[in-house]
């Protein structure tokens, strides 16, 4: 399991920006955690965990970006909002890089609101605004829910890569000069690519289990409202 | 699947680092960590005495240097990053054999460089002498949310299960006259990845059942808990660490 580091390390950008966006994450985070405990039910405790695990082993592929020296990964911010919904969804991503940090030295421990700012909050918010307006405006087949999987995804990743430059425009501790527009440039077509490999991913992940377990996936779930079936609350929950 | 939630990372090893408890290391591992970024890039000698420290820890916790160097190139990328500095950074400019860089960009790679290299090392200490278990009852006993350890715990759980249950799935490939090779089997895997997904997660609802049933209500038993709650002379002995960097980082804001 050799990785490669991905997420923002230290010293990248500047203690008082770094700052603003722990405080910014933590309300974020804090927020979720309130949401996060009425969605979480006997489906959605195991489905949480999955995706958790599943995003951990797909953040492991890594995709130098050389030019730069940057470099990109699939995000999971998708799959996580369609599977799990948005509150629970962004507490995984956020479990997912709290542990990469404490103990994989992934991304820097001080950084880690700045990650979270992006990955969690942002990614997960454009991925899940996207998918409750695509599901209502295409088609309910395969095909409609293929789409809206691949589309969320591809733009999640793309935004959120921009915030990595937004924060690097506030507090870089170099200044780049007119080379930041090249940063940026080079960020959105390196993650434009991962954007569509990640968004083949959740597209096929989601068909699979919306075909066979339609009941997994939150974001029909949501769509429905009568659900038919009440599952009583045993533990896990409070 | 009963063993082994020791991860990759964790150093097997008795010594009075792999005896604090968790809490304890984790609070001092991150509070090093806020010292180290916010220490002046200008002043050297800090970071210098930076790594001094982490290189005390690292004796007292038997984690040889070798190992340390080795997992240290996770932060690769961003040395690549950091070296690209000095030639885009905008500003003044100096010249060092030959090449004209920007100071600048030579400071923000030395910054970038030295925190990004001195918090791996903090991180890769903290894996080293603690294993996963006591990772998420450290973050539980650090009044850390309940559904975000749960989800933690599970996680961990199930990266065993995803692992296993795609090298069955690898296995009943080949078993079917399927050739991986290289790059080919990427496809293979990745019209399996959905059915992966479903089967992990059908097994895991089963261990999540299984649990239910015996007893699991959202936190895990004492039992589970290898070692006991910090008491407040093993915080003070690992509260050395920060208050060094933290009186290393004044000073050298002082002087800076």
């Amino acid at each position: 399991m050799e990785a490669l580091a991905m997420h923002i390390s230290n010293g990248i950008i500047n203690g008082p920006v770094a700052a603003v966006f722990a405080v910014i994450a933590l309300a974020a985070m804090a927020y979720c955690v309130m949401r996060g405990r009425q969605d979480l039910d006997d489906r959605l405790a195991p489905m949480a965990g999955l995706v958790a695990a599943f995003i951990f082993a797909v953040q492991m592929l890594n995709f130098p970006i050389f030019t730069a020296g940057v470099s990109g990964h699939l995000l999971g911010g998708a799959l996580a909002a369609m599977l799990v919904g948005p509150w629970v969804g962004a507490l995984c991503v956020a479990v997912v890089l709290v542990v990469q940090a404490l103990v994989f030295g992934d991304g820097g421990v001080a950084m880690l609101g700045l990650n979270i700012t992006n990955m969690a909050v942002i990614g997960i918010a454009v991925a899940y605004l996207l998918i409750a307006v695509l599901l209502r405006v295409l088609p309910r087949t395969p095909a409609g829910l293929a789409v809206t999987a691949f589309v969320s995804a591809l733009v999640s990743v793309v935004v959120a890569a921009m915030g990595f430059v937004l924060q690097y425009q506030l507090g870089g501790t170099t200044d780049l000069g007119g080379n930041l527009a090249g940063l940026a440039g080079t960020m959105a077509v390196s993650h434009l690519f991962i954007g569509i490999g990640e968004g083949l991913i959740t597209a096929t992940t989601v068909v699979t289990v919306a075909k066979v377990r339609p009941d997994l996936v939150y974001a029909l779930r949501a769509l429905k409202p009568a659900a038919p079936v009440t599952v009583p609350t045993v533990g896990g929950v409070r | 699947m009963g063993a082994g939630h020791a991860h990759v990372l964790y150093r097997e090893a008795d010594s009075p680092v792999h005896r604090l408890p968790p809490e304890v290391k984790i609070a001092a591992m991150v509070a090093f960590t806020i010292a180290v970024v916010a220490t002046p890039r200008e002043a050297l000698w800090a970071f210098g005495a930076y790594a001094l420290l982490v290189a005390v820890v690292a004796a007292l916790a038997r984690v040889n240097a070798r190992w340390l160097l080795l997992r240290s190139t996770i932060e690769l990328p961003f040395v690549l990053f950091a070296v690209a500095l000095p030639f885009l950074g905008a500003g003044e400019r100096t010249e060092v054999a030959g090449l004209h860089l920007s100071v600048d960009g030579l400071y923000g790679a030395w910054n970038i460089i030295a925190k990004g290299t001195l918090g791996v090392w903090a991180s890769l200490l903290l894996a080293a002498t603690t294993n996963t278990r006591d990772l998420i009852v450290g973050l539980d006993r650090l009044r850390c949310p309940q559904i975000l350890t749960q989800i933690a715990t599970f996680m961990l759980r199930y990266l065993d299960v995803l692992v296993g249950e795609a090298r069955r799935m690898r296995v009943a490939r080949i078993s079917r006259g399927d050739d991986p090779r290289f790059v080919w089997q990427l496809r293979g895997f990745a019209a399996g990845i959905g059915a992966l997904f479903l089967r992990a997660f059908e097994r895991g609802e089963r261990v999540y059942l299984a649990m239910l049933s015996r007893g699991y209500t959202g936190r895990m038993p004492t039992v589970w808990q290898g070692t006991a709650a910090a008491t407040s002379g093993q915080w003070l002995i690992a509260a050395t660490v920060p208050v060094l960097a933290g009186t290393v980082a004044a000073t050298a804001a002082v002087l800076t």
